[in-house]
């Protein structure tokens, strides 16, 4: 048995059965042995894809996603992937093949310090520099992305070291670990703190964000909420934490969320804020926040808690162990009266600006897209304005929303959907983009096609980068510079060049009916969006 | 405000650049940073003086205290810690002056442990105070170099002690 055959062995023992990977000479010995394994290997079409397509496939399955790329370029092309996930707290194990240990430091053929460059974009990395250190190393690996607040962990191994030979190989049935133990368990005289404030406030308010599906608590939270009647308001990573028609969602706060939603936090005198950074994106200004509110911040991160504001109430752990542990208070309280002011500015929100009739709305479309997609669909959203488009109509069901979060990565879209249905071919997976973000990745059409994943793919066509276009008119007076992406494609070749069936739509005209023909189709699709070039977010 | 944290890490390669990676990219200052190996071979004692407000330095707590590699860490207060620092300094000096500065070092308790024609190299051992003094004190002379460690740090008596048993 070689190394590589040893990362293959822990690699299933660690349930993983697919990967997403590019191969190049230093990571060959990998790749052969992976052969001898049932784990099924997708080619992607570029690196950075198969980070992507490794973070939709954790997501949806709740697995650590993997991919593997070789040396060099191979490994640098990873590391905008790598970034991506580690904004938005994605458990990834990314594999690199490296040049011979001996040689390392040497500025050969294809070497890059990729745990050097890496540094700040991981939670941990390791460079395997001893064959015998292979299990030890992915048991960790596999443990440190999982566990705690989830991120990705770099595994850098020289090509010699795959294919040395490895005696006694065992894979370690517990991980030990000297130095990491992540807190779980949240402090039970801090969880009781909760239920007397609840019992104090009167207008409390749930912000809740990824932290709360990552950990795998949606239901928790719908049942708590739901327990003493709090609204709940979540970040962009938040979506979907609650179906959109739950009448205790109050939609996404932030400068795009919507306006009651931002009042709701506002007014409130009790905030608790579970999985979410209290970001810039999300909270212009997080001193307004905590100036007459109580704040109970819940996260496993305790290095987030108190980063952006101070909170009253500290609690450091898992999400849903803290949840369990709050379902043994009680608190007698009534919130009705606040219900009732909310609900009275959800109705006072002004209704969107009139669709423009020569061109595709895109709020409406999103809408009708939501309705008709499937419950437990897996939406995800793309970067720019159709991003903004998105998390502002699409309506959560008991599907998932997956989107580029914290490191807003454009090309996102296509190869995290490609990971996703990857996860579970069983979901329905549509991809909304725009066509900025749909050229960053449209190469994975390919992969689609060659290993048949059948995902949907919409681009919202209006010629432009919409959102620096519109940051331009406002900023820059209309002064546009670099945004205009004319120069085609024409996306009916494209789609025909890959065999994808194509649908090109032009205005609003029997839209619900064309949408219905795009997802009804079993295959992939790709559908084309013409919106007005000049439509803006607000 | 100037903190002192004492970290105890494993003792794993690029473990110090992690550390100090993270002051950089976060925009943490690090005064002066020492590391080395403890009782236990299998980690390392680093010692950080550090500055900025009170959110700053929390947050510097927390951040370093998340890295996989850190065991522990923990504040050395100044008035149950004792810390010490090490400077080696060479001054050119000649006969007429010599005597002189060899009474200077004499009140400081350091030692030469170097000497020739026209320079002289001075080691001195203290807390931060002391050295700053005495480099003070040889400002009527041409300090050629200094070489500082950096100050490393204990706290005092034998409680929270941290025990490396596993």
């Amino acid at each position: 048995m070689i190394g590589a055959d040893a990362i293959v062995k822990c690699l299933e023992k660690e349930g993983v059965t697919t990967l997403f990977g590019y191969p190049g000479v230093a990571i060959c010995p990998f790749f052969n042995s992976i052969l001898e394994t049932k784990i099924e290997t997708i080619l992607v079409r570029s690196e950075q894809n198969a980070a992507h397509a490794a973070s939709g496939y954790a997501r949806v399955s709740g697995k650590v996603g993997v991919c593997v790329a070789t040396s060099g370029p191979g490994a640098t092309n990873l590391i905008t992937g790598i970034a991506t996930a580690y904004a938005d707290s994605i458990p990834l194990i990314c594999i690199t093949g490296q040049v011979d240990s001996k040689l390392l430091g040497s500025d050969v053929f294809q070497e890059a310090d990729v745990t050097g460059a890496c540094e700040s974009f991981v939670k941990y990395s390791y460079l395997i520099k001893d064959v015998s250190d292979i299990p030890r190393v992915m048991k960790e690996a596999f443990h440190i992305a999982s566990t705690g607040r989830k991120g990705p962990v770099l595994i850098d191994i020289p090509i010699d070291i795959q294919n040395r030979q490895i005696t006694g190989f065992k894979y370690p049935d517990s991980v030990h670990m000297r130095t990491y133990k992540p807190t779980v368990k949240g402090h039970a005289m801090q969880i009781g703190k909760i239920g007397k404030a609840l019992e104090k406030s009167r207008k409390p308010v749930i912000l809740a964000g990824g932290g709360v599906i990552l950990s795998g608590a949606r239901k928790n939270l719908h049942d708590f909420s739901h327990k003493y009647g709090i609204p709940v308001v979540s970040t962009m990573m938040g979506i979907g934490v609650l179906p959109g028609d739950d009448p205790l969602y109050y939609g996404m706060i932030g400068n795009n969320g919507r306006s009651y939603a931002n009042l709701a936090m506002k007014e409130s005198d009790l905030l608790i804020v579970i999985g979410a950074r209290i970001a810039d994106r999300a909270i212009s200004s997080p001193d307004l926040v905590a100036k007459n509110t109580v704040l109970i911040h819940i996260d496993v991160d305790p290095a987030e808690i108190g980063k952006n504001v101070g909170p009253t109430i500290p609690i450091v752990g898992d999400i849903k162990s803290i949840f369990e542990d709050l379902a043994g208070i009680s608190a007698k309280c009534d919130f009705s009266e606040w219900i009732k002011t909310l609900d009275g500015y959800r109705r006072k929100e002004p209704s969107r600006k009139k669709p423009r009739r020569k061109y595709v709305d895109p709020a409406g479309f999103i809408s009708i897209l939501s309705d008709k997609m499937d419950d437990n669909a897996v939406y995800v959203a793309d970067v720019g304005q159709n991003q903004m488009w998105s998390c502002s109509y699409y309506k959560a069901k008991k599907g998932r929303f997956l989107t580029s979060g914290g490191m807003g990565t454009m090309g996102y879209s296509v190869p995290a959907a490609i990971g996703a249905k990857k996860a579970d071919k069983r979901l329905q997976v549509v991809a909304v983009c725009g066509d900025g973000s749909f050229q960053m990745s449209m190469n994975e059409l390919a992969t689609m096609m060659q290993h048949k994943i059948p995902v949907k793919i919409i681009v919202f066509n209006n010629g432009y980068l919409g959102l620096v276009r519109e940051y331009q008119h406002n900023t820059y007076n209309a002064n546009y510079s670099m945004v205009s992406l004319s120069g085609g494609p024409d996306l009916a070749c494209i789609a025909e060049a890959y065999g994808i069936p194509f649908i090109r739509i032009t205005d609003n005209t029997g839209m619900e009916d064309k949408i219905d023909e795009f997802l009804k189709e079993k295959g992939a699709g790709l559908m084309e969006c013409m919106l007005d070039p000049l439509d803006t977010v607000k | 405000m100037i903190r002192v944290l004492q970290l105890i890490v494993d003792n794993t390669s690029g473990v110090l650049s992690r550390i100090s990676g993270l002051f950089s990219r976060r925009g943490y200052n690090i005064e002066s940073i020492t590391a080395g190996i403890t009782a236990d071979p299998r980690y390392t004692r680093i010692t950080i003086v550090t500055s900025g407000d009170e959110d700053i330095l929390e947050q510097i707590e927390k951040q370093v205290g998340k890295l996989v590699d850190v065991r522990d860490i923990r504040v050395l207060e100044t008035h149950d810690s004792v810390f010490r620092e090490l400077v080696l300094i060479k001054v050119k000096v000649g006969d007429d002056k010599r005597q002189t500065l060899i009474s200077i070092c004499e009140v400081f308790r350091s030692s030469i442990i170097d000497i020739t024609k026209d320079s002289m190299i001075i080691e001195l051992t203290g807390d931060q105070s002391k050295i700053n003094a005495f480099i003070e004190m040889l400002s009527d002379y041409e300090i050629l170099e200094i070489a500082r460690t950096g100050i490393a740090g204990l706290r005092r008596g034998s409680e929270g002690v941290i025990y490396l048993n596993d």
